[in-house]
């Protein structure tokens, strides 16, 4: 098996609490590869507190040894810190599809500071009229938004 | 002193910081005014949890002893702890939350705007990661100081009050000892009185804004660098070391 396998085994790991999109569409998996045929994924976690790392790790773990791989080594990196800007286009597409508003693009979210929030487009009816609830929404990762015209509330996934 | 032992400490206060104010703002869990807001302190609260982790972390490492994360939070003593004194006072009503944090969060926010410049790797690679998550902890407790202090005449008063009684715990987050001196002129953290000044600054922006009156520096509490506290320090470990003095060694 090659790297370029163990990445589309990898591809196979969805994040467990947005279980549409994918470890390596959101930017998770900064690394695999293959030291004497035995994996060694590098991750790194979207918020610093966030609780799902462990059960990523594991899930990761599981699916390589389904996949045949019997020592595997995971580890995780803080640097250089994650973004959203990692997220791919497929990704992108899955959050949508899913209800959940892709972050705008940009990175770093000044308007946090100044208290602007971003024009954000429903992902339901696909409005630009929507307001922000709150900034802190289900996961440290998301804010709660809500459509002006259908009404309804839904995830963002916030800019870092 | 030693740039090792310097830097052993700094990163115990920077964790310590993170993990006794995120142990405060995680007793708010389901008693929140509303439920965003009781979403948004816990957000607020595992952001910080992850930035102490990560310290502690670093700090054992650094150490060489062996200790882990576990062992840095779990089982060391009050006196033993370096947090900022203003991070250990109670939560009191909304407003005291409130004004507590968002005096906190403007000073961690500068300072980890220029810890991200830092000559150590490792501590530049975690404030990076943390400064983005404080820049989202800022701006909600700026926007609640406007709403409280421009509020209604009960909030206004109320959050008033909260700044007065609060106002002598902010020099202490400020001191600096022997070991700062150590770790300014190796580049790894910024000089604080520095930082002081702009957050006067800011802090006098945002209370003018909110229609508060700037507190007067009076006398000013002391002493969190020596492992000196308030008489609620105790209590919070209690509480968060409660497992690991009653089960050495327990695991999940």
């Amino acid at each position: 098996m090659n790297e370029q396998n163990l990445w589309s085994i990898l591809d196979e790991v969805k994040d467990p609490e947005i279980p549409v999109i994918s470890l390596v569409d959101l930017g998770v998996v900064r690394k695999a590869i293959l030291v004497d045929g035995n994996p060694i994924v590098t991750i790194t976690p979207t918020y610093s507190g966030c609780p799902a790392m462990r059960v990523m790790e594991e899930d990761i773990e599981v699916r390589l040894k389904m996949a045949g791989y019997k020592s595997i080594q995971i580890e995780t990196v803080l640097s250089p810190a994650w973004t959203t800007d990692w997220i791919t286009e497929k990704g992108r597409k899955a959050l949508q599809e899913y209800g959940i508003a892709p972050p705008e693009q940009s990175t770093s979210d000044k308007s946090a500071l100044l208290g602007h929030p971003k024009q954000v487009t429903c992902p339901n009816c696909k409005s630009p009229e929507t307001k922000m609830l709150s900034q802190f929404g289900s996961t440290p990762c998301k804010a709660l938004y809500q459509c002006n015209d259908c009404k309804e509330p839904f995830d963002y996934f916030k800019c870092i | 002193m030693e740039e090792k032992e310097a830097l052993f400490k700094y990163l115990l206060r920077l964790g310590d910081n993170a993990a006794i104010l995120g142990h405060r703002l995680s007793e708010w869990c389901g008693h929140g005014p509303e439920l965003e807001e009781d979403i948004a302190i816990i957000n607020t609260a595992l952001d910080l949890l992850g930035h102490a982790r990560s310290f502690y972390t670093y700090a054992g490492e650094v150490e060489g002893k062996g200790r882990t994360e576990d062992d840095l939070a779990y089982l060391r003593k009050e006196r033993e702890y370096s947090n900022a004194l203003i991070t250990e006072t109670a939560n009191g009503h909304y407003g005291d939350t409130i004004a507590r944090q968002f005096l906190f969060d403007q000073f961690n926010y500068l300072l980890f705007s220029e810890l991200v410049n830092s000559k150590d790797e490792t501590v530049a690679g975690i404030s990076a990661k943390a400064v983005k998550e404080i820049r989202y902890h800022l701006r909600r407790s700026t926007e609640w100081t406007l709403r409280l202090g421009d509020g209604t005449e009960e909030s206004h008063n109320k959050i008033q009050q909260s700044f007065d009684e609060l106002w002598s715990f902010t020099a202490d987050m400020f001191a600096q000892d022997q070991s700062d001196e150590v770790i300014i002129a190796a580049g790894i953290g910024p000089d604080l009185n520095s930082i002081y000044t702009v957050w006067r600054e800011k802090v006098k922006t945002v209370l003018t804004e909110a229609t508060l009156e700037n507190p007067e520096d009076g006398w000013m509490q002391s002493g969190s660098k020596k492992g000196e506290h308030t008489e609620h320090l105790g209590h919070i470990l209690s509480e968060l070391q409660y497992m690991q003095r009653a089960y050495p060694g327990a695991r999940w």
